[in-house]
């Protein structure tokens, strides 16, 4: 159930590149944090690392701590498919597996787990839908691929296939940019409701999106092209929105909005 | 950026309420701005377009005409012959055309000769090369990878001669103790039941073993490139319910190059039906019917006809040799129809 995650003294890699530079940063559990930032300054870099995702990129590294609870997810004891089975991860583009029935879509991380009995399966199934506010439009075919959902209705289903685990956090990489507002609005609309149990992280490049859905706000920078990107500031968001610390962040706020 | 984010994408509230299978992922990427482009262009087609699309449609009736003059062309001169035939045609296992007033020809042992080759081919050759593409695109790092495809890729440039003989002087001996066995000690089960040759070497058993290493690369090579083409973002799903290495392949390798990998292997039996000089050097002829044994001998379609091919002076007789023919084409088409089938109409479902 949803956890506290601590970052200390983060470093992050791709081979000799440096893409970021010393993140810390908490989040508390059963709250939203937002990542905020110009196009590559690290957000989703950053994001990754929360689940071990990073390492799947050949020679890609992490330095510093990334303390869930307060365990560190490197130690050398941690395994990253373990770690990545309490870590629910929701992507840019939706991508339920395509020939995987909704049903089989929702439970395909139960089953990873060795969860086998049907019953169970089912009941999570259906909680995990309707807590994606995806039942009752899906209810009379479960047994239908997930690849024949519209795309707002896929992202949803994503979403159900990362909660139905019941994740100690859960990861959103700009998880509505590929959608039409209605479904923005309804993805948004369950991230609040989700948030009453988990842990949420959320890379976002709307800020009236983060403004909408986060109690915490982070604004990473990158300085130059070719120079690792940082984390500026972060704050509670109607603090970043209205007066944040640093110039850079007031600079890029204002910018958008204006 | 909050323009690009919230932008309206007109199409995607529409398809909410509809379950059509074919609004798949593509509802995320159909909306490219280049579809207007396209549109355009179909709306007052340009001199260029004209000309391109006589082109490729003309291009296109001409294999269908072409295809269809060479099934006509074969059954006009079979058809003489296969009323003076005083045999069964499917049934006779005889193939005797020496005197043409009085032709006895059957296709039941070349039918059996080659169905059994090329499909214990298959059955060797697809789990191989499963295993070799799923090892190059999932496990072996991109140093190990490449040259070992390459070295796969080198089997198909071999030509067929080169591995009849290798087939018969090395890899007949080579196989003799497995053969063997399998006769001594599985022989009651009718595939490894003694054949029709005196001999263990160049049996069907031996052309198959051939044949498997003959279409390994190009099952290989398909499966290979469907497999390479598995989308990264399934992959990554997979990878973030914290799925195993082989449970990602399961989940998100498998299923999208599953079809490919049939289609891949339909082109390699279709390769190994009509496979001719090989088979003809390694699989020696038999005086009595095959008794479906791999042990057997005897001659596939292509290579009584490549046998024959020195005597085709006479009309009747050849014609006997073009039903033969005739009978592989069809053959080669059932297969590529199944293979469309069972792939289930499309080679990246
Ligand atoms: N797979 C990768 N290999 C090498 N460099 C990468 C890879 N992915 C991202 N990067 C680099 O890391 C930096 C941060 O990228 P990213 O985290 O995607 O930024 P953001 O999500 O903020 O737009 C960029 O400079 C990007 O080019
Ligand atoms: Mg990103």
């Amino acid at each position: 159930m949803a956890k506290r995650l601590d970052l200390k003294a983060v470093d992050i890699f791709y081979g000799d590149f440096h893409a970021v530079s010393d993140v810390n940063l908490s989040v508390s559990p059963r709250s939203v944090t937002s990542f905020i930032g110009p196009s590559g300054c690290g957000k989703s870099t950053v994001l990754r690392t929360l689940n071990r995702m990073h390492e799947e990129i050949p020679g890609a590294r992490v330095d510093g701590e990334v303390l869930l609870d307060g365990e560190d997810i490197y130690a050398r004891s941690a395994d990253a498919v373990a770690v990545r089975r309490t870590i629910g991860m929701v992507f840019q583009r939706p991508n339920p597996f395509p020939t995987m029935s909704i049903r089989d879509n929702v439970v395909a991380g139960l089953k990873l787990q060795g969860v086998r009995d049907k019953k169970k399966l089912d009941e999570v199934a259906e909680a995990s839908l309707r807590g994606a506010n995806l039942w009752k439009e899906v209810k009379d075919r479960l047994d239908k691929p997930g690849g024949g959902l519209s795309g707002g209705q896929q992202q949803r289903l994503c979403i159900a296939r990362a909660i139905a685990v019941q994740p100690d956090v859960l990861l959103m990489d700009e998880p509505c940019s590929a959608l039409d507002p209605i479904s923005t609005l309804a993805i948004e609309d369950l991230i609040g409701d989700l948030k009453k149990e988990y842990t949420i992280v959320i890379v976002t490049h709307n800020m009236q999106q983060a403004a909408r859905v986060s109690d915490q706000t982070a604004f990473f920078n990158l300085e130059a092209t070719g120079k690792p990107g940082k984390l500026v500031e972060i704050d509670d968001t109607e603090k970043i929105f209205s007066n944040p610390h640093e110039q850079a962040t007031e600079d890029y706020i204002s910018g958008r909005f204006g | 950026m909050t323009e690009r984010t919230t932008a309206a994408r007109p199409r995607d509230p529409q398809d909410e309420g509809s379950a059509a299978g074919s609004a798949t992922l593509d509802t995320v990427t159909d909306t490219d701005p280049g579809r207007g482009g396209t549109d355009r262009g179909k709306a007052t087609p340009g001199r260029g377009e004209r000309i391109f699309r006589g082109l490729t449609s003309g291009s296109g009736l001409l294999v269908v005409a072409a295809i269809a003059a060479i099934g006509l062309f074969l059954l006009v001169q079979a058809v003489p012959s296969l009323l003076a035939d005083n045999a069964n045609f499917l049934t006779s296992p005889v193939f005797d055309t020496r005197d043409p007033a009085n032709l006895n020809f059957g296709i039941r042992d070349l039918l059996v000769v080659t169905l059994l080759s090329s499909l214990f081919a298959l059955v060797l050759a697809m789990p191989i090369a499963l295993g070799i593409a799923l090892f190059l695109t999932q496990y072996a790092p991109k140093r190990v990878a490449r040259p070992f495809a390459y070295v796969i890729d080198l089997l198909a440039a071999v030509p067929s001669i080169i591995y009849g003989l290798w087939g018969i002087a090395v890899l007949a001996p080579a196989l003799l103790p497995i053969a063997t066995f399998l006769r001594d000690d599985l022989g009651w089960f009718f595939l490894f039941a003694p054949g029709n040759l005196p001999v263990l070497t160049g049996t069907i058993f031996t052309g198959g073993v051939v044949l498997a290493v003959m279409i390994l690369p190009i099952i290989t090579a398909v499966t290979r490139e469907v497999f390479s083409q598995a989308p990264r973002f399934h992959i990554e799903a997979a990878q973030a319910l914290g799925a195993t290495r082989w449970e990602v392949i399961r989940m998100a390798v498998l299923p999208y190059g599953r079809s490919g990998y049939i289609a891949g292997s339909m082109l390699g039996l279709g390769r190994a039906l009509g496979e001719t000089i090989a088979v003809l050097i390694v699989i020696r002829a038999a005086t009595t019917p095959s008794g479906f044994s791999l042990f057997d001998g005897g001659y596939t379609f292509a290579s009584l006809i490549a046998s024959a091919a020195s005597e085709f002076s006479q009309p009747l007789p050849t014609g006997a040799y073009i039903a033969a023919g005739l009978v592989l084409f069809v053959l080669t088409f059932v297969v590529n129809a199944i293979a469309r089938v069972v792939a289930g109409g499309k080679v990246n479902g």
